[in-house]
Order: C-alpha cells, then sequence, then structure tokens
C-alpha cells in the first residue's frame, strides 16, 4: 500500500513544516474557526480577513503532525488574494485529489498544494491534510467549529 | 545518516546479567503459537508492538471460537437440547477459567461484559446510582483512560458528585500523600486503573486499598492493562470490583469481565433488563435472577465468553509469573536502547512499570512518526491514548507507544531503534 516515504515527505513539504507560512494570528479576522482532529488531537485555528469578496489575509495557528502543519500553510498561500469562488473550486479540487485516484485534476488550480498529492497512498493521513482545508470551509461558512470526523 | 544511538551495540546482551529474564521464554517457539505474525507488511516483517491496544489471537483461541460455530452453536441456558447444553457447558467453563484466573472466591462473582468499558460503565451506573448522593466524592487518578473517567462525570453531572483526581509526578508515579489526604467521609469509591496504558505505571493496588478501606470505602480496579502481564489476584490485591477486557489478553474483542464482591453486586439493581436477568415477569412485577445473570441481560457473546476462556487456558499453560519476568526483561531491554536515541524522551518512567515504551520527539510529530515506521513494517500506536489528562500533564499533545508482549523479541525492538534512525533522517 505504502508508496515510497519520499514522495509522501518531499523536502519542500518538510520545509513548511518547519517553517509554517502566515503561522500567525490576525488582528482583526471577519471570519474565523477551529478545526479538531479527534483521532490523533491535531488542532488548528484558522482567522481570515475577508472583504469585497477577497481573501485579504489568512493565518493560522495549532498543532499537529507535518502533514497537517505543512498542509495548512500551503493553504494560506494558496488561498491569500482569492475570491470565495476560487477558494471553494480549491477545496473541491484538493479533496479531488486526496479522495479520488486517476482523477483528472486541475494542475494550474492547485499549484503548489500539488505536493500533498502522495498522501492519497496512506489513507490513514488523508483526515491530517485536509483537516485546515475543513476548517477554512466551516469558517467561510459561518460555523466556528470543524472536525474530521 | 545522522547516528543516533550513544550507546554501542546491543544494551543488555553482554553476559552482565541485564538480559536477565530473557530466557525464561522461547518467543521463537510462541510465535508459532500466532499465524498473524508470520506476514510481511509494507515489504517488511510484521513487527506487532501495539499490544496495549489489542493483542493478536493464538490459534487456540481461533478454534476454541470457529469449533463452537462449526460444532455446538445454539443459545446458553435456554434448551433442553444436546447443542444447547454443550453451549451452556463451553460458556460457563470460560466463566470457571476466568474465576481461577483471578482466584476469584466464586464464579458467580464473574460477570460477562462486553470489556473495561463496560464493567466500569456496570458499577458506575448501578452501584453509583444506588449509593451516591449530592456532595460525595469519588476519587480517580491522573493517568486514567476515558472510560473511567467519563462514566464517573456523567454521574456527576446527574447526582452532583465531586471528582477528585490523585496527581502523579514526573515518573508518572502517583502521589500517595495526596491520595492519602483525599480520602474522607464523602468518598463513596475508589476508582483506579492497575496499569497505565499511556505510561505503564503499576500502582500500588493493595495499599490503596488498605487506605480505602480504613475508611469503608469500596476500591474499583481497571485491569485492562495489567491482565495480560502479570499474575492478577482479586484475593490478594483486596479489591471489591475488577474489571478487563478478553482482546487485549489474547482473547476475542466484544467480551470481558467484571468481578465484584457477592455481597456488593447482590445488592446493586440490574444494569440492563430483558431475557436471563430475570426469574419471573408478570406485567406487574419482576424478580430478578440471581448472580452472574442478574446482569447479563439478553443473548450473550457465547463464542466470545468461548474464546476467553481458551485465552485464560493458553496464558496458564505459559505461566503469567514466567510471562511477566520476560516481558520485564524485555523492557529493560527497550529502555535502554531507546534512551539511548538523542532526541527521543521517554514518557512514563516509574520504577513499578510494565511493557510499554511510550516517547516523544521534538523533531518529528507522533503521527508522522507511526507513518514512517508502519513503512517500516512496525506496528505502533500514536496518539493521545484516550488519556488526554496525561498528555497534558506532560504538555504534549500525543506520543508513540510501543507496547510489548511476550511474543516480541529483542529483534522487534533493534527493528524499531533502526526505524527511529530513519525518522531522524527525514525530519532531521
Amino acid at each position: 500500500m505504502a508508496s515510497d516515504l519520499s514522495d509522501l515527505y518531499q523536502e519542500i513539504l518538510l520545509e513548511h513544516n518547519r517553517r509554517p507560512r502566515n503561522f500567525k494570528t490576525l488582528d482583526d479576522p471577519t471570519h474565523q474557526a477551529d478545526g479538531f482532529n479527534p483521532l490523533c488531537g491535531d488542532q488548528i485555528s484558522l482567522q481570515l480577513k475577508v472583504g469585497d469578496d477577497k481573501v485579504h489575509d489568512v493565518g493560522f495557528q495549532g498543532h499537529g503532525s507535518a502533514i497537517s502543519r505543512a498542509s495548512a500553510s500551503l493553504l494560506t498561500q494558496a488561498v491569500k488574494g482569492a475570491t470565495s469562488d476560487e477558494t471553494m473550486a480549491m477545496f473541491d479540487e484538493f479533496h479531488k485529489m486526496l479522495t479520488e485516484p486517476d482523477a483528472e485534476l486541475d494542475i494550474d488550480l492547485l499549484g503548489d498544494l500539488e505536493m500533498l498529492a502522495g498522501v492519497i497512498a496512506y489513507p490513514t493521513r488523508i483526515k491530517c491534510a485536509i483537516l485546515a482545508w475543513h476548517t477554512l470551509k466551516a469558517a467561510m461558512d459561518g460555523e466556528n467549529v470543524a472536525t474530521t470526523e | 545518516m545522522t547516528t543516533a544511538i550513544n550507546t554501542p551495540g546491543a544494551p543488555g546482551r553482554d553476559g552482565s546479567g541485564q538480559a536477565h529474564g530473557l530466557d525464561v521464554i522461547d518467543p521463537h517457539r510462541i510465535r508459532q503459537d500466532f499465524p498473524i505474525l508470520h506476514q510481511e507488511v509494507n515489504g517488511k516483517p510484521l513487527v506487532y508492538l501495539d499490544n496495549a491496544a489489542t493483542t493478536q489471537k493464538p490459534q487456540s483461541v481461533i478454534d476454541a471460537i470457529s469449533n463452537y460455530y462449526l460444532h455446538n452453536n445454539a443459545n446458553v441456558h435456554r434448551g433442553v437440547h444436546t447443542l444447547s447444553q454443550r453451549a451452556t457447558d463451553d460458556y460457563e467453563a470460560g466463566r470457571e477459567a476466568v474465576r481461577r484466573f483471578i482466584n476469584a472466591p466464586d464464579a458467580n462473582e464473574v460477570i460477562y461484559v462486553r470489556g473495561t468499558t463496560e464493567g466500569l460503565n456496570l458499577v458506575a451506573s448501578s452501584y453509583g446510582r444506588k449509593y451516591f448522593k449530592a456532595g460525595d466524592e469519588v476519587i480517580i487518578t491522573g493517568m486514567e483512560h476515558h472510560s473511567n473517567i467519563v462514566p464517573w462525570q456523567i454521574l456527576g453531572k446527574e447526582i452532583g458528585i465531586r471528582l477528585r483526581v490523585v496527581p502523579f509526578n514526573d515518573d508518572g508515579e502517583l502521589l500517595m500523600d495526596e491520595y492519602e489526604a483525599m480520602l474522607n467521609d464523602r468518598t463513596r469509591m475508589v476508582s483506579v486503573v492497575h496499569q497505565s496504558n499511556a505510561l505503564g505505571t503499576v500502582n500500588p493496588i493493595p495499599e490503596m486499598v488498605e487506605l480505602a478501606h480504613a475508611h469503608g470505602i469500596p476500591v474499583m480496579v481497571d485491569a485492562a492493562q495489567s491482565i495480560p502481564h502479570m499474575p492478577v489476584d482479586v484475593q490478594a490485591l483486596g479489591a471489591d470490583f475488577l474489571t478487563f477486557s478478553g482482546h487485549k489478553m489474547y482473547g476475542p474483542t466484544g467480551i470481558g469481565a467484571l468481578w465484584g464482591r457477592a455481597e456488593l453486586l447482590d445488592d446493586m439493581p440490574p444494569y440492563q433488563s430483558g431475557g436471563e436477568m430475570i426469574r419471573s415477569v408478570t406485567f406487574e412485577e419482576t424478580i430478578y435472577n440471581t448472580l452472574p445473570h442478574k446482569f447479563e441481560a439478553g443473548t450473550p457473546d457465547i463464542a466470545g465468553a468461548i474464546g476467553l476462556g481458551a485465552a485464560v487456558e493458553y496464558l496458564e499453560s505459559i505461566g503469567m509469573e514466567r510471562i511477566a519476568a520476560y516481558e520485564q526483561a524485555l523492557l529493560r531491554y527497550g529502555t535502554e536502547r531507546l534512551d539511548g536515541i538523542e532526541g527521543v524522551r521517554m514518557i512514563g518512567t516509574a520504577e513499578e512499570k510494565g511493557g510499554v515504551l511510550s516517547f516523544y520527539m521534538e523533531a518529528a510529530h507522533p503521527h508522522d512518526i507511526g507513518t514512517i515506521l508502519d513503512s517500516e513494517g512496525i506496528a505502533v500506536r500514536t496518539g493521545h491514548h484516550c488519556a488526554q489528562p496525561v498528555m497534558a500533564r506532560y504538555g504534549i499533545p500525543a506520543t508513540v507507544r510501543a507496547s510489548l508482549a511476550f511474543y516480541n523479541t529483542t529483534d522487534d525492538i533493534d527493528a524499531l531503534v533502526k526505524a527511529i534512525d530513519r525518522v531522524i533522517e527525514v525530519f532531521g
């Protein structure tokens, strides 16, 4: 089942884990949510500043595995400057990448998020990668809590 | 590659006597009894070190269960026909095997339950609802599994009882002075884990019982993690209730036992109701059955009980003293090897502990470690082990836990150490 570990733990992913981008709290967020993965105790708080249908700023805090941390870091880079429609399109594409083997993917839309594609070979880790995105969706939908269960 | 091992070679094999105990069991012979161990996972020989989560089953247990379904399947305590008699005999033989195994005075004090969780819930629900009043206190410890926290909390909300928690030191040893100071005339129950699933600590049950009994307080023991690994004698412990799961002691899932003193069980109301637990029913009144049936409503897990009996017989054939001695030797070996790795912090270093190697690494999250270990064919548990207060005590979200059984070998430990090297290689 497990493919080569180096497909999962690519150097750039490990780098995002060591030095996550936008690992901060916002002063005046318009949207926020907490995400939990009760199975492994991963926890993330995500804040967004949205105005004129655009994500102006985003930050996250919390603790979790390298996969969940790097995924959150990549998420913040991906959605900054995006419209809410674009953000949801990325969510759908990311979800597809991790849950549908051999799916045709929009590589341009995914951008750097594609480096998490290897997670699909590790079913127990998919929730780690997707936690930040569920939290984002909860924040955008005006819910305050997201869980992977 | 980073050199992670400070201690050269393999400690414990240098003839200095540290290996004492490793020769009381031949694990390679034992492994022949466990078919599941002979497989490859991710291209590597399976190294199963998740025994505190569940243990593997010997062929004799698997055979006992399939024999029941192949030849004797019938409901118990119901029919006059031959199959029902055979099923009933084997089901009750399992109960007698459990009685013998824990040295209970009477097999009627042994109640089949689904597992430790149900055993704890049964006592909290039945004993607690009958005897507890607002303002009463129940004492547990800071190292309880959630199953020995939540039932009391639910009762606490319902009735208004207060939960008191005995703290422990950095090694994972209970602060007995604080425990003693907590016992008072409002205390109605002490419910304590025998061996911690997250830390491995073996708590001083006889001493705790003595102190509680001096105040006339009954003691409930969660023996889920101790009973597979050491002799457990309810009379020597002095406990009033003791519960455990079959699947952690090489038996099937879905079955376990609660033992309680007959005089306590007799006065407790039924926990669930229905068939089997009644003596006579009219629409006006029901007369409950005697022990143990009063607490066994509905058709039980007959195959599970028979499998549990077979597991007990298997353990008896090896001997719990020998199992304990071997696992202690393996624990010493594993502790020395892991302790020698730079960046590995052992969680749970009590003087008295069972075969649990729980650790934390700053460099890598436990789940990433678990994934890398799995890629090497090594099964460990990563997470909070259903003991979040323990994790909070150490200020960490989770640990990696390698837990031992008597079919594990020093080779398994060596494979674990080598795989941790791989973690350091990836995470630097």
